[in-house]
């Protein structure tokens, strides 16, 4: 079914969904880190810390993962985009080895290979569930045009 | 003065139905958000002939998808009720990796999607591995 792949327009609204999820939570957990603990008695410094830089990239990056999930629930199974997207948790820890110099332990390493064969499963097959339609269900479309015209 | 920490305070039964609440919100939010923008359609056809501002219209106008956002909503706040009560460590990755397991089964009985072997598969691998990258 040629109509159930993705374009590489759809897969790369896939990897928005993928990347921009744990790089927000990224930014939001490294402004969070950098300011002074806020209690609910000083609610006005929780309203100050969304114009810090880090946490207002955060914020847009969180933003255009759920604009990014809800274009890709428009046209791609439920069931398939969250193990497609679920390739953003390799992305992070790749970029916590070789951008943050962290080392990564062998559990680990077993949970970045089971995630990409799992990715690998899932974008092998159709993205949407067929639905019957008069196009490819022979019954709906001889019942169309045993309509009588009126 | 030494305070007791969250795991020593809180039963495993209390904890499982912590990291219960967590999933079962979730995947109610998330079956209704994918229920909702199936029922709005293409968002990139309905961006191409209205414009961003009718693909705005579009959603914001569907009540069920308000109905998975505000879902969406009480699982992040029960998940911080669940980390006030727990350790990150068991809450995230548990969280996390079930959330894929019961979306598989809510997204086949509730929204008739097809969750042939290869999709279950991807289900398993990918949330062992989220486990045990997040663990």
């Amino acid at each position: 079914m040629a109509h159930h792949r993705l374009s590489p327009h759809q897969w790369m609204i896939l990897g928005l969904v993928a990347v921009c999820a744990p790089l927000g939570d990224t930014c939001l957990s490294r402004g969070m880190t950098h300011l002074p603990a806020i209690t609910l008695g000083h609610p006005v410094t929780l309203v100050a810390a969304v114009f810090t830089p880090w946490i207002a990239v955060g914020i847009a990056l969180l933003i255009g993962f759920f604009a990014s999930y809800l274009t890709a629930l428009s046209w791609a199974d439920l069931t398939f985009v969250l193990p497609a997207t679920a390739f953003g948790n390799v992305i992070v820890a790749f970029l916590s080895k070789f951008w943050l110099h962290e080392s990564i332990s062998w559990q680990r390493w077993t949970g970045i290979i089971l995630i990409t064969m799992g990715v690998g499963f899932v974008a092998q097959g159709p993205a949407v569930t067929e639905r019957p339609t008069p196009s490819n269900n022979p019954q709906a479309a001889e019942a169309i045009e045993e309509e009588p015209v009126r | 003065m030494i305070l007791p920490t969250p795991a020593i305070t809180t039963g495993p039964w209390a904890a499982a139905a912590m990291i219960a609440a967590v999933v079962l919100l979730s995947t109610t939010g998330e079956v209704l958000t994918a229920a909702a923008m199936k029922s709005i359609g293409d968002l990139d056809d309905i961006r191409a002939q209205s414009g961003m501002k009718g693909a705005i219209k579009a959603v914001v106008t569907c009540p069920l998808f308000f109905a998975g956002v505000s879902f969406l909503a009480l699982a992040f706040f029960s998940l911080l009720f669940a980390l006030n009560h727990l350790s990150l460590s068991l809450v995230a990755p548990a969280s996390a990796s079930l959330t894929l397991v019961t979306n598989a089964i809510a997204g086949k009985i509730f929204l008739k999607e097809n969750v042939d072997k290869r999709r279950w598969a991807s289900a398993v691998f990918v949330c062992i591995g989220v486990y045990l990258l997040a663990h």
